[in-house]
């Protein structure tokens, strides 16, 4: 029986969104807790980490309160879109996102933080915009930091597996990650396309793993 | 022209002192300097006109241009204050050329005068040959110039009338002789040809002679004392400013006569007495400090019972200064002469003194 590499592919297009989602969204998150001084900062801190310690079925099941066609965001989003939001493809790049976020949001707050800051002082006294300050200034210099932190999110986003299942389910074909068809291929009793897809998965997380630590290397020395 | 009045208060915290900055100036045209000992509160003062340190009272005037009043609140950022900050380490941004360092400072500038004004910068101050380096392949005395032109050339959009002053934080220390002399000359040609005011901190006497048109001693968050660096040398006006200059005999002593008709008074001063000037408004039995520069005072081997005004003191050791010498005395006093004055009575251990009533100040 023919091995159907569909799932690899499917989830190497949701990890790359939504490495792309969380380098953005992480980004922004990790300037305001390095940045930024405002109430409740400590709970916005500790909700980022969250979905390293919640069961992935229970960040799966806010997901689903959240973004399903009842609640007023999956109405919103089926409205502009024309389709539901859960169990499509694009669900799975948000269960990839909500996985991980915390890693690159800790990784870039750490990489931000440890920018001197008389570098964003004197682009200030420069007449720099803050935004200009964190484009021109504050970006190139962890840039090697930020592009590590993005390797590991986007290992971890391609070994989602919980939250996936949750809102994304298990529609072969169309929403099966290659997570969700390696345990499928286990439960089939289909060994030679378990170990296939068990092995292409390991080479590229290490392969993203060992990238991360030489761009994080390199930037240390 | 700044003028400032900042307070600022930090609660003495589990390993922080308390400290309390309280300083009221103006600066004027040409070069002021801010001199004091490190932990003064001058880098803050400076941080709070930058608009890095928010103050708790007070108010800074730039050219007419409120930077911070806390009565109305007005409180500019940073980036539109005007302030050519140079660091200590001069912060040139290590992933940009010099040029393209000078370039993002004037990014308020359109495009077609930005390129003038960043090549008329580079021009004179001889970087346009190294315009392409990286900050890391400067020399320290380039990375120096190179931060001075930076902070001139101000940027962005709020800044496209220009840096109104140049706030320097210690831009020398760490410097060898030759280097610090260029950094004289850097300064004064910005005077020269820029014209712009700046406002410089530094702890070195030193520095603050070279360059200073108007000096404030800072002392524990306080001005301790103002005026030309002249001025203050010739007068500091406590023996806490005297102490800072670190150019005096400082001796505690108290008084013991007065005569206002000769105009006239004694002091006993440790072991022994002398002369002075009559001392307005003190009293017999006041506990005074008296100060005196160590060339004005005179040492001549022992030959005798010491006179009116001289002290028999033992030499402790002596020191070679770039004019002449310091014999240093075991009472703590310094005497300074030249070196063949000195030549003459080399050998000699103990010393006359001579006060002349003319040098002892007394505060």
């Amino acid at each position: 029986m023919p091995i159907d590499w569909f799932p690899l592919w499917l989830s190497l297009r949701v990890a790359v969104l939504a490495t792309a989602a969380a380098v953005v969204l992480g980004l922004w998150l990790a300037w305001l807790l390095a940045n930024r001084d405002f109430r409740g900062k400590e709970w916005l801190d500790a909700a980022v980490a969250l979905p390293l310690v919640l069961p992935p079925t229970v960040l799966g099941y806010y997901l689903l309160v959240l973004l399903g066609r009842a609640s007023p965001l999956g109405k919103l989003y089926e409205t502009v879109v024309g389709q539901p939001l859960v169990f499509t493809w694009q669900a799975a790049v948000v269960a990839a996102l909500f996985h991980a976020l915390p890693l690159l949001v800790k990784s870039a707050r750490a990489a931000l933080e440890s920018v001197d800051p008389v570098y964003q002082r004197a682009a200030r006294t420069l007449g720099a915009s803050e935004w200009r300050v964190f484009l021109r200034v504050t970006l190139p210099l962890t840039q090697r930091q930020v592009l590590a932190a993005a390797a590991l999110a986007f290992a971890r986003s391609l070994g989602d597996f919980g939250v996936t299942l949750m809102i994304a389910g298990n529609i072969p074909g169309r929403t099966q990650t290659i997570s969700v068809a390696i345990y499928d291929a286990v439960m089939a009793d289909n060994g030679a396309a378990a170990r296939a897809m068990v092995l292409v998965v390991s080479v590229v997380a290490l392969a993203t793993l060992a990238l991360a630590n030489r761009l994080s290397g390199a930037a240390m020395r | 022209m700044i003028e400032a009045r900042i307070r600022k208060r930090f609660r003495q915290g589990r390993e922080s002192a308390g400290f309390t900055l309280d300083v009221e100036f103006e600066a004027g045209p040409g070069v002021t300097v801010l001199f004091g000992a490190s932990g003064a509160g001058k880098t803050l003062t400076l941080d709070c006109i930058a608009g890095f340190v928010k103050p708790d009272e007070g108010r800074i005037l730039l050219d007419d241009v409120i930077l911070f009043d806390a009565v109305s609140g007005v409180n500019l950022p940073p980036r539109e204050r005007r302030c050519g900050y140079v660091f200590q380490n001069y912060a040139l941004f290590p992933h940009m050329t010099l040029r393209e360092n000078l370039t993002f400072a004037a990014g308020g500038w359109p495009r077609a005068e930005r390129r003038r004004k960043v090549n008329e910068v580079l021009e004179r101050f001889r970087l346009a040959d190294i315009a392409g380096r990286m900050p890391h392949e400067l020399s320290g005395g380039q990375k120096q110039r190179g931060s001075i032109a930076r902070a001139l050339v101000g940027g962005g959009a709020s800044h496209s009338g220009g840096t109104r002053i140049l706030l320097l934080d210690e831009p020398a220390q760490g410097l060898d002789a030759p280097l610090r002399e260029e950094f004289y000359a850097v300064l004064r040609q910005v005077k020269a040809e820029f014209g712009t005011p700046a406002l410089l901190v530094t702890h070195s006497l030193e520095e603050c002679c070279a360059l200073a048109d108007y000096m404030h001693v800072v002392s524990a968050g306080r001005l301790a004392r103002s005026g030309t660096p002249r001025e203050v040398i010739e007068e500091p006006g406590s023996a806490d400013v005297a102490r800072l200059l670190g150019l005096y005999n400082l001796i505690s002593g108290e008084v013991r006569a007065l005569d206002p008709g000769r105009n006239r008074s004694r002091l006993k001063l440790g072991e022994f007495e002398v002369e002075a000037r009559y001392l307005p408004g003190r009293l017999i039995g006041d506990r005074v400090t008296v100060y005196v520069r160590p060339a004005e005072l005179r040492a001549s081997p022992k030959d005798g019972r010491p006179g009116v005004n001289q002290a028999a003191l033992v030499l402790r050791q002596v020191v070679d200064l770039a004019e002449g010498v310091r014999l240093e005395f075991e009472s703590g006093i310094a005497v300074e002469m030249t070196r063949a004055d000195y030549a003459l009575s080399a050998a000699a251990r103990e010393w006359l003194v001579e006060f002349p009533a003319s040098s002892l100040r007394v505060l």
